[in-house]
């Protein structure tokens, strides 16, 4: 028998399924159930938006100790704690918070009743379309109706017909018989984009989701009401009838669209992404991602991915093979000194890959390294400005206190010709002011890029490195965390791992010992970069750590956590 | 879409009974004088409400689409309602409306739950079923735009419309 704890000021007795834990006062029932590892079925109820409390898929069984009449002692269980005497009609658990010495039920006869009787009601206008429903497999309908329904309709009339297949903004389609009301993607469109457009028109059976005729559902962050559509009702034109869920394997990682760092879960099968979806880490980007970040995968398929390292012979580039390819970089580095050679790498490259770019500017005793700055625009919810993943990794890992201020005068350099030999990594400069009349000033040029763009032209060799989803490393985004990129395909052809490359390079040049794992090459790296002291990179974890202090705040982490405050969220 | 001056003096005055952080309050009012003026409401209209009451145009969409009582659709120069709750049901409002399609040459094969109101050829009524009118020992009973008849049947119907002109 556990003896009974007190009741403290924050914490609260509550009984779950007869047994009692302690939960934070003013916590939702839901939630306390979630806690005591009491599954309770939800579809409208969603931590992070306000409950309405209008899918009643949650309701459960709930009593309290009667208060005794004047002079009387309260009646004491087994336990010690007060007798609950319990409701003869369920509530909902998303809607009411605890209170001392509640006790709910979440598997008595009476939940699983209501349960069955929501399911057996949400089913009769759901038409049959599961086989062909981007959602199936991973729809909280099946899965209560596997767990909770009855197994069978009464249902003889006919069932009511709705819109489908309705065009609402520019990434998402609707299916409004799919479509069970629970209007989490109303609440999301209004409570954290402030984009109101969705609602529900008309009355009882035939009561719909729409948006309105003359706005439609087109903001950045339109895509999260598909991921949080607890049903087929919302499906992604990106996504739509592409690969069934269960076929895909899930990788987790963080998008590079921005410095935000949103956590993310690339979606893939043999080698291929289908969709990125947000990944919860309340010290990031919550439960939400932009659309551009989620749908920047793409340009990884190009068609003008390079496969081979090359070099220039004449006007065109032969395919060679990499220690060729490696060789040659070396040597014709090696030809010049110091201060002629120039590095401009990428805040797009990962902390270890930034490292071996650091190793080789020691090894070429030049000071002419820098990053490009590449702002464009951000909003009050995640997107940043900076649309760089990196630039706080660049600026530890590379010691630059302003990435970008020495861009105008390595430029300035190789058209006067004191810079004579230049590394592109990641980059595509011609297109940032470095166009061919700079570039031919210089005697000898590198590019490592995953696409065949201009700059690879005009360069003398060629080093095809990979994309995000295609290698491991970490990254620091714009509050300073330290985040761990994970690899969800190969790259494509004989293009390689970055940091292989440089590692390459390196050796080439300062015959040192190789590294065969990242974990060491990390491992090196936080031994002498102090903001990394004492870090691994198994260490970072999931949902990464914060390594250096940058004041800056996110917009819509701040508001979500002045409505948990409020008590209108549960968070 | 045209606003009376009258209209709008009108919405102003019932916009003031609320508080001004809780204009929002007013849209039901507004669309009933909307509707008073020009029989119906329409997406215009709804429009014209938000921006009155400076809030998104969804949130009247979903009241104005709520409320049968708001017809979408225009109705004829004199709209015709028909009570068909149970105690009218029973005393023949079936037989009621079908005199009333009859005599006035409408047409209400095309009616659905969407679109309830069926206008005669030459707009001059328009009739729809509505719910209890609260009359029930007398049906069946209509309402002829404002004006509330009682007993009304198959016999009498033609006499009925003819005072309409």
């Amino acid at each position: 028998m556990s003896a009974v704890k007190k009741q403290t000021e924050d914490l609260v007795n509550v009984q779950v399924d007869g047994h009692w834990i302690q939960v934070k006062k003013g916590t939702r029932m839901i939630e306390a159930c979630k806690q005591a590892s009491a599954e309770v079925p939800h579809y409208c109820y969603h931590p992070k938006l306000t409950s309405p409390g209008n899918c009643r898929m949650c309701l459960v069984e709930m009593g309290m100790p009667p208060r005794p009449a004047p002079g009387q002692e309260a009646e004491l269980d087994n336990d010690g704690h007060a007798k609950i005497s319990w409701m003869p009609r369920p509530v909902i658990a998303c809607a009411n918070s605890v209170a001392e010495g509640m006790g709910i039920r979440t598997q008595s006869t009476l939940a699983k009743e209501c349960r069955e009787g929501v399911m057996e009601f949400l089913l009769i206008n759901h038409p049959l379309d599961c086989p062909i429903c981007d959602q199936a497999g991973e729809c909280t309908l099946q899965e209560y109706s596997v767990e909770h329904g009855k197994g069978e309709s009464r249902f003889l009339e006919n069932k009511v017909k709705k819109p489908k297949n309705v065009d609402i903004g520019p990434r998402i389609r609707l299916d409004d018989e799919r479509c069970v009301l629970c209007s989490r993607c109303v609440r999301f469109t209004r409570e954290i984009v402030d984009d109101d457009v969705l609602g529900f028109v008309d009355r009882g059976s035939h009561s719909v989701l729409t948006v309105h005729p003359d706005k439609p559902l087109a903001n950045n962050y339109s895509l999260n009401t598909v991921d949080i559509c607890p049903v087929g009702a919302l499906t992604s034109n990106d996504f739509r009838f592409k690969m069934r869920v269960w076929f895909m394997r899930e990788t987790k990682s963080v998008c590079n669209g921005c410095a935000r760092g949103c956590n993310i879960l690339i979606s893939s099968r043999e080698n291929k992404i289908y969709r990125q979806t947000p990944r919860e880490n309340n010290e990031v980007n919550s439960s939400w991602m932009c659309d551009s970040g989620r749908l920047n995968y793409h340009f990884l398929e190009s068609g003008a991915r390079l496969t081979d390292p090359m070099i220039k012979k004449g006007k065109s580039h032969e395919t060679v093979d990499w220690p060729q390819a490696i060789r040659r970089a070396a040597e014709g580095l090696l030809k010049y000194k110091g201060d002629e050679i120039a590095i401009i790498a990428s805040a797009r490259m990962t902390n270890e890959e930034l490292y071996l770019v650091r190793v080789l500017a020691d090894t070429l005793g030049t000071r002419n390294v820098d990053t490009l700055k590449c702002h464009g625009e951000g909003d009050d919810y995640l997107s940043h400005e900076d649309k760089r993943p990196n630039t706080n990794g660049a600026k530890v890992i590379l010691k630059l206190s302003s990435p970008g201020s020495k861009i105008n005068s390595i430029k300035r350099d190789i058209e006067s010709g004191s810079i004579k030999a230049l590394l592109v990594y990641g980059e595509n400069i011609a297109s940032k002011g470095f166009d061919d009349g700079v570039l031919s000033n210089l005697k000898f040029l590198v590019t490592s890029h995953i696409l065949a763009n201009p700059t690879a032209k005009l360069s003398g060799i060629v080093l095809p490195g990979a994309g995000y989803a295609e290698k491991r490393g970490s990254m620091i985004n714009a509050t300073g965390r330290l985040q761990l990129l994970n690899k969800a395909i190969e790259p494509p052809g004989n293009s390689r791992d970055d940091w292989e490359i440089l590692q390459d390079l390196n050796r080439a040049m300062d015959g040192k010992d190789f590294i065969y794992e990242l974990a060491d090459l990390f491992s090196e790296m936080a031994s002498v970069v102090p903001a990394l002291k004492g870090l691994t990179l198994s260490g970072i974890g999931e949902k990464g750590v914060p390594v250096i202090e940058t004041g800056e705040t996110i917009p819509l982490l701040e508001r979500e956590a002045q409505r948990v405050k409020q008590g209108l969220i549960a968070g | 879409m045209e606003v009376s001056r009258e209209l709008n003096k009108q919405a102003n005055e019932y916009i003031s009974h609320y508080p001004n952080d809780q204009k929002r309050s007013a849209s039901l009012p507004l669309l009933h004088l909307l509707q008073q003026e020009h029989g119906y409401i329409n997406e215009e209209s709804m429009n014209w409400v938000a921006e009155k009451l400076d809030i998104e145009p969804i949130h009247v969409l979903e009241l104005g689409t709520f409320y049968p009582g708001f017809r979408q659709t225009a109705p004829g120069k004199y709209h015709i309602r028909v009570c068909r709750t149970l105690s009218c049901a029973m005393a023949g409002c079936y037989e009621t409306m079908e005199k009333f399609c009859e005599v006035a040459g409408i047409d209400r094969s095309r009616v659905t739950h969407h679109n309830p109101i069926a206008v005669s050829e030459d707009g001059k009524f328009s009739i729809e079923f509505a719910e209890c009118l609260a009359s029930c020992g007398t049906g069946p009973v209509c309402l002829i735009g404002d004006e509330f008849y009682e007993s009304v049947n198959a016999e009498n119907v033609a006499e009925l419309i003819e005072k309409y002109d």
